[in-house]
């Protein structure tokens, strides 16, 4: 077993007594603003905002509640606990989402400050994972296991959650505001498709530096951000983050929903009118106030628990050996796995997309299987990615196989990360009040079409994404296959976007024609790929030989007379 | 509501301008757009100028030194920029004297008004001042800087809030 010496929980950060007052606080202020709803002290209107703060939507059926997991990380513990709340509160099941959150989808609103309560008495809670305010930090989710990495990304985005927590002039923005943080220069966090993407490295005088990319977003107009300011030292990371944020507060549009995120302000400024501002305010601000000493950040750093990283000196061959005998679990380490930084361990991507599934949704038992195998191969550290899996950061390479029969055991087993059946999908109609179209069927019924693992390991990397509607929540336009629901008549449809990535080849697709009935999308899209399999040279991905041959190519296959 | 500081009720000295009407004497607030007509009075009255949430404060840099209050407005709770022009008048401007919330703001806000530099509250909300107070003591701290400066806690940005 892999044992945790250190007494803090590994990879996030430990709440000390003054955080868990403070949450306790929370809770009861949320408590008081139920309290007054159901008084009619506060309108509907009024509570909205409120309880947004709190991750609380009003859904097609139901309550929606957002709960906050911070940079994806999750301890065995905290999942335990999400286990039981939708075993008591929801229909036994959870749904992780693309920031790396999960949602309960069939809530009651005189459940929730208890459910907040149950939460917060595991150090996790709700705020500001809706609303018009800083969400969720999200960040890599190899972080601090990564070989590829450079730095590890989780102590500023810890700095970042406790500054944008309850922010006293940023919590009734113009519209929601979201950040990522990377510290790989392979961008796994899609750092341009954000409001602002902070992208670390280490700098000269071995304090990290940031690029800091503005204006990013999908949703109804897909933006790539723009780089403001590149190798932004440390100290200047919060001030400089306020300056963008207070311009954005002054001068971003409060007339239109629809106009009012960031990306929209700096098109319409232009950047270098923009830059222009922040710089502004940030040369009139009093940086001393605002200063993030390196003695700050290494207090920050040292509430996080680092794994003891011991493994053989034969763990590597034993893997290997494993790997000559089982197919199986060969093609599965090729699939579900990405290498880390010590050569005895091994980072582990736990497909929650069987064939036929629904990406995201993870049973009470699942959550419950999933916290055991991290106490037993991870040191109890879980990572929710923004593709809707789960990590396990840690796992040592000599008893990785042993790993994967479990997860086989428990149908966990699914050896598609990053293929056809890796799809990422919102709620969509099934749940959601904006959808124009169900998401959810579509992304089963292409699952199962390409469950071969066979055919989909051929097909090779292959991003699918799936929105309800034009607000994007399925992210289709960072697809390379995106596929979007539209209203005809009162019928569904499905809009085809080729070419997206959220990568360091960031792209925005673009759609290829008319949109398809429901019934002829999933067709569709299979003469696609094999459209794709003959036309592509040795060695290319979907991606390569879309953008060798445009959209021409393929054009004719999807819209091949049935 | 009465006026509020502090989480307390407190007595308005100050007079609100009405419109079309002659300024009277005494503590007055006057528009944006009058201010110049409140600056030409003569007297030693405190004058205050009202600001809509669009203007950007540094507009009031010249006459800030003469002004003893200015008036923030939240047309909807929902409309966060009067935090923003709170913070600017202390941090940028070092203005010094009273600033005021008006219009709509909720009671849930006051601790973010008071942080970022609002000194009192007058609000045409109903609620009992109890709320207001409540929501005053609600946290015992914060986990950022503010135009009040608070004594930090220790670890990270953590401020104590009493």
């Amino acid at each position: 077993m892999s044992t945790n010496t250190a007494t803090l929980p590994v990879g996030r950060y430990a709440y000390d007594q003054v955080d868990r007052t403070f949450l306790s606080q929370r809770v009861a202020q949320f408590r008081a603003q139920v309290n007054r709803r159901i008084a009619g002290d506060l309108s509907e209107d009024e509570f909205k905002p409120l309880r947004l703060m709190n991750g609380l939507y009003l859904q097609l059926h139901a309550y929606m509640l957002r709960v906050a997991i911070p940079y994806g990380m999750l301890g065995s513990d905290q999942m335990r606990e999400l286990a039981h709340i939708a075993r008591t509160y929801d229909r036994d099941y959870g749904h992780f989402t693309t920031r790396q959150n999960m949602q309960f989808n069939w809530i009651r609103l005189e459940d929730t400050p208890d459910i907040l309560q149950r939460l917060a008495d595991v150090d996790m809670h709700a705020i500001q994972t809706s609303g018009n305010c800083i969400r969720n930090v999200t960040c890599d989710e190899f972080a601090g296991a990564a070989a590829d990495e450079l730095l590890d990304p989780r102590i500023h985005a810890e700095i970042l959650r406790q500054w944008s927590t309850l922010h006293p002039e940023f919590s009734f923005l113009p519209r929601k505001f979201k950040i990522a943080i990377s510290g790989s220069p392979q961008d796994r966090v899609a750092a341009r498709f954000h409001d602002i993407g902070l992208v670390a490295r280490p700098g000269a005088q071995g304090r990290p530096v940031f690029d800091v990319f503005v204006g990013g977003g999908l949703g109804r107009t897909p933006v790539i951000g723009v780089l403001l300011r590149d190798n932004l030292p440390e100290e200047d990371l919060v001030a400089y983050l306020e300056a963008i944020v207070r311009v954005y507060n002054a001068y971003g549009r409060r007339d239109n929903m629809y106009k009012a995120r960031i990306k929209i302000l700096v098109q319409a400024l232009g950047v270098e009118t923009f830059r222009e501002k922040v710089d502004a305010e940030f040369a009139l601000m009093n940086r001393a106030d605002y200063r993030l000493d390196p003695a700050i950040v290494d207090g920050i750093r040292a509430r996080f628990g680092i794994p003891a990283l011991d493994a053989p000196a034969d763990a590597a061959d034993t893997l290997a050996a494993a790997r000559r005998t089982d197919a199986r679990f060969d093609r599965w380490v090729r699939t579900n796995t990405h290498p880390h930084r010590h050569e005895g361990f091994i980072s582990v991507v736990i497909s929650v997309k069987p064939d036929g599934g629904i990406p995201g949704d993870v049973t009470a038992d699942q959550m419950d299987l999933i916290a055991d195998l991290a106490d037993g191969w991870s040191f109890g550290e879980i990572r929710v990615t923004h593709m809707q899996n789960v990590v396990l950061g840690h796992v040592r390479k000599d008893r990785l196989h042993e790993l994967w029969q479990k997860l086989v055991a428990a149908g966990l087993g699914t050896p598609n990360i990053g293929l056809i059946g890796d799809i990422i999908a919102c709620p969509g109609l099934d749940y959601c009040s904006l959808a124009n179209a169900r998401s959810i069927p579509i992304a089963q019924k292409l699952s199962a079409r390409f469950a071969d693992p066979e055919l989909q390991e051929n097909i090779g990397k292959l991003h699918i994404n799936i929105s309800g509607c034009i607000n994007a929540c399925g992210h289709h336009h960072a697809g390379h296959i995106g596929i979007l629901g539209v209203d005809k008549r009162g019928e569904e449809f499905f809009q085809l976007t080729l070419g997206g990535s959220a990568s360091n080849d960031v792209a925005i697709g673009q759609i290829i024609g008319p949109a398809l009935p429901e019934d002829e999308t999933v067709d569709a899209i299979a003469r696609l790929v094999d459209a794709y399999l003959v036309l592509r040279n040795e060695g290319e991905e979907f991606i390569d030989t879309y953008r060798r041959l445009g959209a021409a190519s393929f054009k004719d296959a999807v819209y091949a007379p049935a | 509501m009465p006026l509020l500081e502090n989480g307390r009720i407190a007595e308005d000295r100050w007079v609100e301008a009405v419109d079309g009407a002659p300024l009277p004497d005494g503590a007055v607030i006057v528009p944006f757009a009058r201010l110049e007509e409140g600056l030409a009075r003569t007297g030693t009255a405190p004058l205050g100028v009202a600001i809509e949430p669009d203007m950007a404060v540094e507009q009031l840099r010249v006459a800030l030194p003469r002004l003893g209050l200015v008036a923030v407005t939240f047309g909807s709770f929902r409309d966060g920029r009067a935090f923003t022009q709170a913070r600017a008048l202390r941090e940028h401007l070092s203005f010094d004297g009273e600033i005021r919330a008006m219009g709509k703001p909720l009671p849930d806000q006051y601790e973010f008004m008071l942080r970022c530099g609002i000194t009192t509250v007058k609000t045409e909300r109903p609620e009992d001042v109890t709320v207001w107070q409540q929501a005053h003591e609600m946290f015992s701290v914060a986990y950022q800087p503010s135009t009040l400066h608070e004594r930090p806690q220790g670890l990270g940005l953590r401020r104590f809030l009493s």
